[in-house]
């Protein structure tokens, strides 16, 4: 829960309420990613950015080998998987 | 610059890096005069540490002079039981759809897990993201959903900013039970323990990257203890590890960044102003194992009053004691160690917890459990 996990902005899906589309290791949800705007920023900008996501949100840009390497080592914590999961299931309306 | 990912990787994870940082460790421990009789005490604050430490064995890495003390930083772990009995008792309501992380589900109240209130009836379901309680909300809107909010720093900024869209929307069928307890009080309790041994710590990276490192600085100026910042790959471990020695060495105490890379000294701006508006300080907080610690949760504002679960509900809040034969506060304290409790491995396993340090991955006793008995079987294999 508190790791985070990395994934990479791939669409923009509601730009006033700031959320984008991330893909995490294939899976894909909607995430909040007002937390990682600069000042001058719009949220196209983002798109193919890395950014780190806790519960949701994205909480810090990183750079792609940022990425990979925290990918591994959440792979080789059991945890990669498991967070994936979560994010796909999450809770069906 | 086209340096490869996978480079990077190894970089990260080398061999002979890892070792030069080993051998300094030893190094600087032997001029500390640390021996293994009296070892010298360093605090992993957050679980994900903790969890890492485990993971690759760096406590048996590293010299035996040297002891990692398990922090309180599991969100999880501290979670007393008469607030578990609080969530089943909004749960049970007919209108309420109670959502929550998975990690919360099998933490034990006094009389059930949210887990086992939902086999008896209650509708309760595990979500990712406070976003998806929201979601649920939406699509319900003759139901009363209620997001268990809990975690440090980390996940407040994602419950604020759900709140503020909760209002921004006119979602009014969505309240938060807030649960959410702040690190800085917390590692004030253990530095004001009696009996405390820590001469340093490595702290809490993700923390850091949303509070930045300021409110660190007490631990330096007034307690005259380093803290580093530290990142979650072995080496980063280690080569905090390091700094925190350096500075016992030169007898300083600063607050350093390890992990520059992702904690800006300042913070996140956006969620520090999410959480401002939204959660305002509580008198005191109750932690399993710990006892209440004075401004150590936040509530939130009477502002956001009709998004708080605790105005929309009546909640028995009542204050169960930690079960006699659990030790969770002692080790949390750093004065026992996991296995010395008297129920470790016997009535209290993952399967079946009896405190709360069994319960997450990045409790101490559920990593002593997974890791030790791993490497019994390794070593035996
Ligand atoms: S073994 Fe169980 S009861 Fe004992 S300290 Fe660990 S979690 Fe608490």
């Amino acid at each position: 829960m508190c790791l985070g996990i990395p994934g990479r902005i791939v669409a923009i899906t509601n730009s006033s309420a700031k959320l984008a589309t991330v893909d995490v290791l294939g899976v894909q949800r909607e995430i909040n990613i007002a937390c990682v705007l600069g000042e001058n920023e719009t949220v196209a900008d983002c798109i193919g950015a890395w950014v780190l996501v806790h519960v949701g949100f994205a909480m810090s840009r990183i750079d792609e080998r940022e990425a990979e390497l925290t990918l591994q080592l959440l792979h080789e914590l059991g945890e990669a998987q498991a967070e994936a999961r979560t994010m796909r299931e999450g809770a069906m309306p | 610059m086209t340096q490869s990912g996978m480079k990077f990787v190894d970089e990260f994870r080398d061999p002979h890096a890892a070792r030069v940082l080993l051998r300094e460790l030893e190094l600087s421990i032997e001029r500390l005069g640390a021996t293994p009789g009296k070892p010298l005490q360093i605090m992993e604050v957050c679980g994900g540490h903790t969890h890492a430490i485990f993971r690759y064995a760096l406590k048996d890495l590293v010299p035996p002079a040297l002891e990692f003390v398990h922090g309180p930083g599991c969100p999880v772990c501290v979670l007393p039981m008469g607030r578990v009995d609080d969530c089943v008792a909004i749960a049970r309501r007919p209108e309420v759809i109670f959502t929550t992380f998975g990690d919360a589900m099998r933490v034990p109240g006094s009389q059930m897990s949210l887990l086992q209130a939902r086999a008896e009836g209650a509708d309760v379901r595990m979500v990712y993201s406070p976003l998806d309680a929201l979601a649920l909300a939406e699509a319900n809107p003759t139901r009363e959903v209620v997001f268990f909010g809990l975690g440090f720093e980390t996940t407040m900024p994602s419950t604020a900013l759900t709140v503020l869209d909760a209002e921004r929307r006119g979602i009014r069928n969505f309240s938060l039970f807030c649960n959410h307890i702040t690190i800085v009080p917390t590692i004030k309790a253990i530095l004001d323990s009696p009996g405390m041994g820590i001469h340093g710590f490595l702290g809490p990276g993700h923390v850091a990257m949303v509070i930045g490192t300021a409110p660190f600085e007490f631990i330096a100026n007034e307690y005259k203890r380093p803290l580093v910042v530290a990142g979650f790959e072995p080496i980063d471990i280690l080569h905090s590890l390091l700094m925190v020695l350096r500075q016992l060495e030169a007898g300083e105490a600063k607050i350093e960044n390890q992990y520059a890379r992702l904690v800006d000294p300042d913070g996140n701006r956006v969620a520090l102003e999410a959480i401002t508006r939204v959660f305002e300080l509580r008198e005191f907080f109750e932690w399993r194992g710990l006892g209440s610690i004075d401004h150590s949760g936040v509530r939130m504002r009477a502002a956001y009053a009709r998004f708080d679960a605790e105005k929309k509900f009546a909640i028995p809040n009542v204050r169960i004691a930690d079960p006699k034969s659990c030790q969770c506060g002692e080790v949390l304290k750093g004065a026992i160690k996991p296995f010395q409790c008297k129920v470790f491995g016997r009535a209290c396993t993952p399967q079946t917890p009896l405190g709360a340090l069994m319960v997450s991955s990045e409790g101490a006793c559920a990593a002593y459990y997974q890791y030790a008995r791993r490497s019994h079987i390794e070593t035996a294999a």
